[in-house]
């Protein structure tokens, strides 16, 4: 209780610093409008269909994006963590992938399957599936042999040690995996939209007000709007590993 | 021996993925996929066709690539200073701490590159609003790690050091900086690769020079085999950089065992 409520201090000072510092034109209120001003815009733009359905195109194409990352990465993961050689041959070329930033390849991604959503998901799932992979496969790497060798002298089968030895004890990292997953795929989703003209989406939305309109109450409203949902996910999931996985401390790996 | 075996057998698969990608592409005959050989042959032409005196190095060299990442580097240093400090500092303080998680939780969640129009308003296209951009973004993850590192050290370390009267300036540089070592390079590397990406966003956006704004106009130009050379550029550079960074985090780290991949 004492937690939260510092916490919200905190934030709430924050907010007050940023404000005095907007009206006593320490930063041009023009450029960096006070925290007040950008709450009304956040209100109107609520309020706004085109916001609506930019958040909501956003929304949805960031579930998608996760669950597919989920999906790719954690088979990827679990494929190249338990055959070695694989591993070895294959993290060149996933090294090599894995820095190039899914921006650099807007062009060629539209080139191949057009300019709708399925773009801004395609980039944010290659953005995010990364964090899966690793995590997944740092987890097969984790796994204590001696868990193993108990079951295996036990005479436990094993298909019951994959299912109740290793796979307890990958959860953990998946669900961090997951997590930065997450956040990934959102700040992702909402570059390209920023990046992508005449897309539909939160980043646009930020696009048309920060470059044509010079709005950056608005601008600052979609980012901050983009910044509670990402919060809002990662508290979800932050609960979901305290309540499911309760055997492992929810570390990052 | 083995390790010799290992990295030829890395780099025969390499050759073989690139024969693969030459023959798919020669095949397809897609204009948007060329061939990784016109790729190289337009790389040689872009970057080593200049003079002898600069020992070949073309004109976008210096113009794109070193000042991208001039730029790049500065904005990550800094980051990671101001990131290791803070963090560290606020890992020793359980009230600072606390006063700071949510605000830490929303700052990082914000997404840096929708902010690039406010910072272009307020330091102008240039060097200073990418550096501003890229240090905005990729400052959370060095700071997250390292409180979360000095926050995690083992109290029994602390008493020691403290019961041996070791000053506290000493036991700050001596102590908690080693003991939170693994988990700050963890979050360097994430902050590097962030700030990779900002990188290029910025120079997309607002940005008369560097890898992002060449890509860009190799698209707009059509010369998709340039746009494909800046590319594989980009994935070279990151994995280098990474490489480097995984190498100086290897001997910094070499008495705290071995070091893990990821």
């Amino acid at each position: 209780m004492r937690r939260a409520l510092r916490a919200l201090a905190g934030v709430a000072v924050f907010l007050a610093l940023w404000e005095a510092a907007s009206r006593a034109h320490l930063v041009d209120p023009a450029y960096v409008p006070p925290p007040s001003v950008v709450l009304v815009a956040l209100g109107s733009s609520l309020r706004n269909p085109v916001f609506v359905a930019g958040a909501a195109s956003t929304v949805l194409s960031w579930l998608i994006a996760v669950a597919l990352a989920t999906v790719l990465g954690t088979s990827l993961g679990l494929l190249l963590g338990s055959v070695p050689r694989l591993r070895s041959a294959s993290m060149m070329v996933v090294e090599f992938f894995r820095p190039l930033p899914g921006v650099a390849l807007i062009p060629l991604v539209i080139a191949l399957i057009g300019t709708d959503a399925q773009t801004k998901i395609a980039l944010a799932t290659f953005a995010s599936v990364w964090p899966v992979l690793f995590n997944t496969v740092y987890a097969l790497g984790e796994l204590d042999p001696q868990l193993v060798d108990v079951a295996r002298s036990l005479r436990v089968r094993r298909w019951r040690i994959a299912l109740w030895v290793a796979l307890p004890s990958t959860v953990p990292f998946v669900l961090t995996g997951i997590r930065f997953a997450t956040a990934v795929a959102l700040i992702s989703l909402v570059s390209t939209e920023f990046l992508t003209g005449g897309t539909v989406g939160l980043g646009q939305f930020i696009s048309v007000s920060g470059s044509s309109a010079g709005r950056m109450d608005l601008v600052l409203a979609g980012t901050v709007f983009a910044g509670l949902l990402g919060c809002a996910a990662d508290v979800l999931i932050g609960a979901a590993q305290r309540r499911w996985v309760p055997w492992s401390h929810a570390g990052e790996a | 021996m083995a390790r010799l075996g290992r990295a030829a057998e890395r780099w025969l698969l390499f050759a073989a993925g690139l024969v693969v990608w030459e023959l798919v592409t020669r095949s397809a005959a897609n204009p948007y996929f060329p061939p990784p050989t016109a790729i190289g042959a337009t790389a040689v032409r872009l970057w080593l066709s200049g003079p002898a005196d600069r020992l070949f190095l073309a004109r976008p060299v210096f113009h794109d690539v070193l000042p991208s990442l001039g730029r790049l580097l500065v904005g990550w240093l800094l980051a990671s200073v101001v990131g290791v400090v803070v963090g560290l500092v606020l890992g020793r303080s359980r009230t600072a701490a606390q006063y700071c998680t949510g605000l830490l939780a929303f700052l990082r969640a914000l997404p840096a590159p929708t902010l690039v129009p406010v910072f272009l308003v307020l330091f102008h296209i240039g060097p200073t609003m990418e550096i501003a951009t890229i240090v905005f973004g990729s400052v959370w993850p060095v700071l997250v790690n390292s409180l979360d590192g000095a926050r995690s050290i083992d109290p029994v370390t602390i008493h020691t050091a403290r019961a041996f009267g070791v000053p506290p300036l000493l036991r700050a540089v001596g102590v908690i900086v080693p003991a939170s070592a693994p988990k700050v390079f963890a979050g360097l590397r994430i902050s590097l690769s962030i700030a990779f990406i900002l990188m290029v966003i910025s120079e997309l956006v607002g940005s008369t020079s560097g890898i992002g704004y060449q890509l860009v106009f190799a698209y707009g130009d059509s010369d998709l085999p340039a746009m494909w050379a800046w590319i594989v550029l980009l994935g070279a550079l990151g994995y280098a950089c990474n490489g480097a960074l995984v190498t100086v985090e290897r001997r910094a780290l070499r008495w705290t065992g071995p070091a893990t991949t990821n």
